[in-house]
């Protein structure tokens, strides 16, 4: 390789303009391989360091990078309300169960409407303010109203453990009708909209099973060990149906 | 970094029309909102005007694949939305419904990436896109404000920014000038017209003005069916003196709404 020739680097560190173009391109492609040369031109030139500071200082960043809050895509932001009056709901069955004793739980009785309203809330037209910009997004659909009542769950169901803990209400009573009211109300809420789905089915559970069994001071057959194989056909139908209707979520309701 | 371009972004396209309906009805509730439409559209900026009524915002949610149709044929970049391949055909629309609502404590670039995380971008490409789209809105001094905080014009701006996030070959955009000030509205117009080389543009409004100045292109709704399409220069040819308006676009308007009814 010809390296340049101490008197064009001089030249071109003075910044002369009368070097000829082909010459000028080839001299910096050479510069841009070659070390020694950039060296011998480092040597030619007066005022380097003050050069390079002002370009250093031109390429710096001069704004500090905009603060970024890692967003959670799981939560509907709109069902926090919702899971904070479950939260107290299950909080004031717990304080009733202690001190009230009106024979069957409380906890139990309420556990299986408990999560409705967080799930109606993660996809509900009237409660999502945000319902028509997300329903036309590919992620819309089954897949994001389960993924939010997956978080809806994971709030709720260890709240009503605590709940239960004082009453000594096992889980194993009511965990499958929490989850038969939650996939109910996906499904209803397929038809009817969320919102009414769960109004709907919690409206039932009320009347027909709460009400009368703090009247009778029994506690409902519907709770019993026995109707736990009613309960886990009601989950597996609802998820077929969900599965079978998966198009209908991904559109306006 | 730099990005890498999918096979699928410089295949050569198979179809004649971004935006092909047949006979399409759409029902808004109980009502037959769009009733035998039949409509061919290219890229470009294609501006639907029409009164009241007249099925606008119902076939901007049937073309957003947000309704679904009660009959006849909606065919969107070739392919008919539905089953298995409304998921890809989503990826490549943008949506600005008239009324969106928001979660008002998000800031601006916290509900644009959210928005971007839902139209399933890919996760290193989501910061980029999201300060692009931010800036082509206006709204780059704002961008870390919550949105509770800013003007009606600034939040339709937002509005704009998510819905071209995902750089849309379809973008639907109903009533996108509503609170936008003149400046803002030119600024939009120009926003319009430098995505109108490669992208799909469909803005509905009621006002004959932004259509005549920012669209190349004008489809006449009445009563849920096309009346007229034709350019601006077209529509205003349709009106003379004796139709009511104040501009010849205006004038064009009546005349051909006077007509078909």
């Amino acid at each position: 390789m010809n390296h340049l020739s101490g008197e064009l680097v001089r030249r071109y560190a003075r910044g002369d303009t009368e070097i000829p173009a082909d010459q000028l391109w080839a001299l910096e492609t050479h510069l841009e391989t070659c070390a020694d040369c950039r060296k011998l031109l480092a040597e030619n030139s007066d005022n380097l360091t003050e050069l390079l500071a002002g370009v250093w200082a031109n390429v710096q960043p001069d704004t500090e990078p905009a603060e970024h809050r890692r967003l959670s895509t799981w939560f509907a932001t709109n069902a926090l309300p919702w899971l904070g009056m479950t939260v107290l709901v299950a909080i004031l069955a717990t304080v009733l169960d202690m001190f009230a004793q009106v024979g069957p739980s409380l906890v139990l009785l309420l556990a299986p409407i408990a999560p409705v309203l967080g799930v109606a809330a993660a996809g509900a037209r009237g409660l999502d303010p945000a319902y028509e910009l997300i329903s036309s997004t590919p992620r819309a659909g089954l897949y994001l109203v389960l993924r939010r009542t997956v978080s809806v769950l994971v709030v709720v169901i260890p709240v009503l453990v605590l709940a239960g803990l004082p009453g000594n209400v096992s889980p194993a009573l009511w965990l499958l009708p929490c989850l038969a009211f939650s996939v109910g109300t996906l499904v209803l809420g397929g038809w009817l909209g969320m919102g009414r789905a769960a109004g709907g089915l919690a409206a039932v559970w009320a009347l027909s099973v709460v009400g009368p069994s703090l009247v009778r001071d029994a506690l409902p057959v519907v709770l019993q060990p026995v109707s736990l194989p009613f309960w886990g056909v009601v989950v597996v139908v609802g998820a077929v149906v969900l599965a079978v209707r998966a198009d209908a979520y991904a559109r306006l309701g | 970094m730099a990005r890498v371009v999918g096979a699928a972004e410089t295949a050569p396209t198979t179809y004649a029309w971004q935006i092909h309906t047949e006979d399409l009805r759409v029902k808004a509730g109980r009502r037959m909102a769009v009733n035998g439409l039949d409509l061919k559209l290219d890229t470009g900026v294609h501006g639907i005007l029409g009164p009241n009524g007249a099925g606008k915002t119902t076939l901007i949610r049937a073309l957003a694949t947000v309704l679904k149709p009660v009959g006849g044929e909606l065919t969107l970049l070739g392919r008919s939305p539905g089953g298995r391949g409304l998921k890809a055909l989503r990826r490549e629309i943008g949506y600005l419904p008239q009324q969106f609502g928001f979660y008002p404590r998000f800031t601006v670039r916290e509900f644009v990436e959210y928005m971007a995380w839902l139209k399933e971008m890919p996760k290193a490409e989501i910061p980029g896109a999201v300060q692009r789209a931010i800036d082509r809105a206006d709204l780059t001094s704002r961008a870390d404000d919550r949105l509770k905080t800013l003007s009606g014009g600034m939040v339709r701006r937002a509005g704009i920014a998510q819905a071209i996030v995902n750089d849309p070959r379809i973008l639907l955009l109903d009533e996108p000038t509503v609170g936008l000030d003149p400046a803002q509205r030119m600024q939009f117009r120009s926003l319009l017209r430098s995505l109108a080389g490669d992208t799909c543009v469909v803005v509905s409004t009621h006002l004959v003005e932004d259509v005549a100045t920012a669209c190349g292109d004008v489809v006449l709704m009445n009563e849920g069916r096309v009346v007229f399409q034709g350019t601006p220069a077209e529509l205003a040819a349709a009106g003379d003196g004796s139709h009511p308006g104040d501009s010849p676009a205006e004038r064009g308007y009546s005349a051909i709404l006077g007509r078909s009814r």
